[in-house]
């Protein structure tokens, strides 16, 4: 309907944009009818959006012809991002922002190098990025769940964890249930989302490829590698940083230092 | 104030634990204050004080489950520092107010100590101990369905398997009624004679230190006030609220 008014993308663009702010600001609206305040939030979060989107489209319209390096300074640049965002979860726990970053950077680094070195991924910077800052966005909130999770479990478990010492455990011993429920926990969305792939949700390279007209089993078997990938890195990116983390709630006489919680002592 | 070697049992005994000075602050707060007690072989130590007075502080220091901020600790005459942490807490296990218990069967919980060490031990020997805490054939049981008691003589049986020398307890009754306490004390009373084992014992109950004790100690706010309370002067003092 839109395209009736609107014959240049660009303009065509920026009306459907409207259109949907449009949309979210009912809801907002519907919601403060409903005593639920979120007017603020909302109103920062479209606007962070639309620009954050808008810099990058532009930022990959002066870059479309670039190296690859430039892509992959990208990728860095934004595990760096991913980082701090997944150790802004895990505050109070010990050097959360380097154990995030090496999770991170050990999850995701290996698999989009090796993707793009086999082909998986194609290393024209309008696949590298966008393919590449998906699979970073996933590691990083598989980190933030399991040390979230990882945080929750040890305050949750002082006592069975002093004990476990207390009987000559290792402090990896003595926490190692809570770092595989940790694990396990942050990796549930994911084995979700892989298990309903399809059903319940065409998610966004599928859709992306539809879109610009690709063919649908070509897309539907891209998505699915897309996924596994995801999932791959998650699983490295949480397993790294929940174990990395578990050695560092301890003093060097292997005490538990981390007492947040209820169970302070 | 009695001497306080007078009264103990075996002054020709070797010291198994000694502090010195044993001091621990937290964020300005002085939870144990120079804190300097001998307890000699085959000796069982009660200590009582009010709540908060750094009772279980104090245990915890013995363990090296905390950090002390100055002070010594010896262990058979051996600088604990010396000691690694975890042989440090095998050779003096603690029990503590609540069980603990590692979800699964007791068989898993008595196994966890020696298998750290790499050590698996044999269903005879598990039997054995968990006869000693009167849970005979109780091996298999889902520990989720013990009941409180025969959660606490589950941790004790788990702290024995390690073998310790001196045995650290802190209010291990408190959580019991008082038939699970009687049960309780009384394979207490029986093991340490068994086992020849030195005991430090906190308990907020005086009745129970003065039953259980060879030596009374009095600890109030940080500080150990009385190494050695004759009975008639625990009945004198109101210490404990
Ligand atoms: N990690 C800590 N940080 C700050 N204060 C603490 C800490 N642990 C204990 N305390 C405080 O130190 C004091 C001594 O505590 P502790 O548990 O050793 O006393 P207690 O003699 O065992 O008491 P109770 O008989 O109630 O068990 C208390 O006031 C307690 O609140
Ligand atoms: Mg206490």
């Amino acid at each position: 309907m839109l395209n009736q008014f609107f014959h240049d993308p660009l303009s065509l663009g920026v009306a459907q944009a409207i259109v949907a702010t449009v949309m979210a600001l009912v809801v907002m609206l519907i919601a403060h009818f409903a005593r639920i305040h979120l007017e603020r939030e909302i109103l920062i979060a479209l606007a962070r959006a639309f620009v954050q989107v808008l810099a990058v489209g532009s930022v990959l319209l002066l870059i479309f012809e670039g190296p690859v390096v430039v892509g992959f300074l990208i990728l860095g640049l934004m595990m760096l991002l991913a980082a701090q965002t997944a150790s802004r979860r895990a505050q109070g726990m010990p050097q959360a922002f380097r154990v995030s970053l090496t999770g991170i950077v050990l999850g995701a680094g290996p698999v989009i190098v090796l993707m793009a070195w086999m082909g998986v991924i194609d290393t024209k910077l309008t696949v590298l990025i966008p393919v590449g800052s998906m699979i970073v966005a996933n590691s990083m909130t598989t980190t933030s769940l399991a040390l979230d999770r990882f945080r929750g479990e040890i305050s949750s478990h002082v006592g069975h964890i002093d004990a476990a010492l207390a009987l000559g455990a290792t402090p990896k011993a003595a926490v190692a249930p809570y770092t595989r429920a940790a694990v396990r926990a942050s990796l549930i969305p994911r084995i979700d989302s892989l298990s309903s792939l399809g059903i319940v949700w065409i998610p966004g390279v599928m859709t992306g490829m539809l879109l610009a007209g690709s063919q649908p089993i070509d897309a539907a078997l891209y998505q699915f590698v897309v996924m596994a990938m995801i999932f791959t890195v998650s699983g490295l990116a949480s397993l790294i940083s929940a174990s990395l983390m578990s050695a560092r709630v301890f003093s060097p006489a292997e005490q538990l230092v981390l007492r947040t919680g209820k169970g302070k002592r | 104030m009695p001497e306080i070697t007078e009264s103990r049992p075996q002054t020709d005994a070797p010291p198994v634990l000694e502090t010195r000075h044993l001091r621990r602050e937290v964020g300005g707060a002085v939870l144990v204050d120079d804190v300097t007690i001998t307890v000699t072989q085959g000796e069982v130590v009660t200590i009582v004080g009010p709540s908060g007075a750094g009772k279980s502080s104090l245990l915890r220091l013995l363990n090296r489950l905390d950090e002390p901020s100055s002070g010594e600790i010896f262990l058979d005459g051996q600088d604990y520092r010396s000691i690694p942490p975890q042989a440090l807490r095998r050779r003096a296990g603690m029990l503590m107010q609540l069980a603990y218990l590692f979800p699964g069967t007791v068989n898993d919980n008595i196994r966890f100590g020696p298998r750290q060490q790499g050590k698996d031990l044999t269903a005879a020997e598990i039997e054995d101990l968990l006869a000693r805490v009167g849970l005979s054939n109780f091996g298999g049981r889902d520990v989720a369905k013990l009941s409180g008691g025969e959660a606490q003589r589950v941790a004790l049986a788990r702290t024995l398997a390690n073998d310790p020398e001196l045995l650290l307890l802190d209010e291990p009754t408190s959580a019991l009624d008082e038939s699970a306490k009687a049960e309780v004390e009384t394979l207490l009373v029986e093991i340490m004679h068994e086992r020849g084992l030195t005991c430090l014992w906190v308990t907020h109950d005086l009745a129970q230190a003065e039953r259980m004790a060879t030596r009374i100690m009095l600890m109030e706010k940080g500080k150990i006030v009385h190494t050695d309370l004759s009975k008639e002067e625990i009945h004198a003092q109101s210490v404990l609220s």
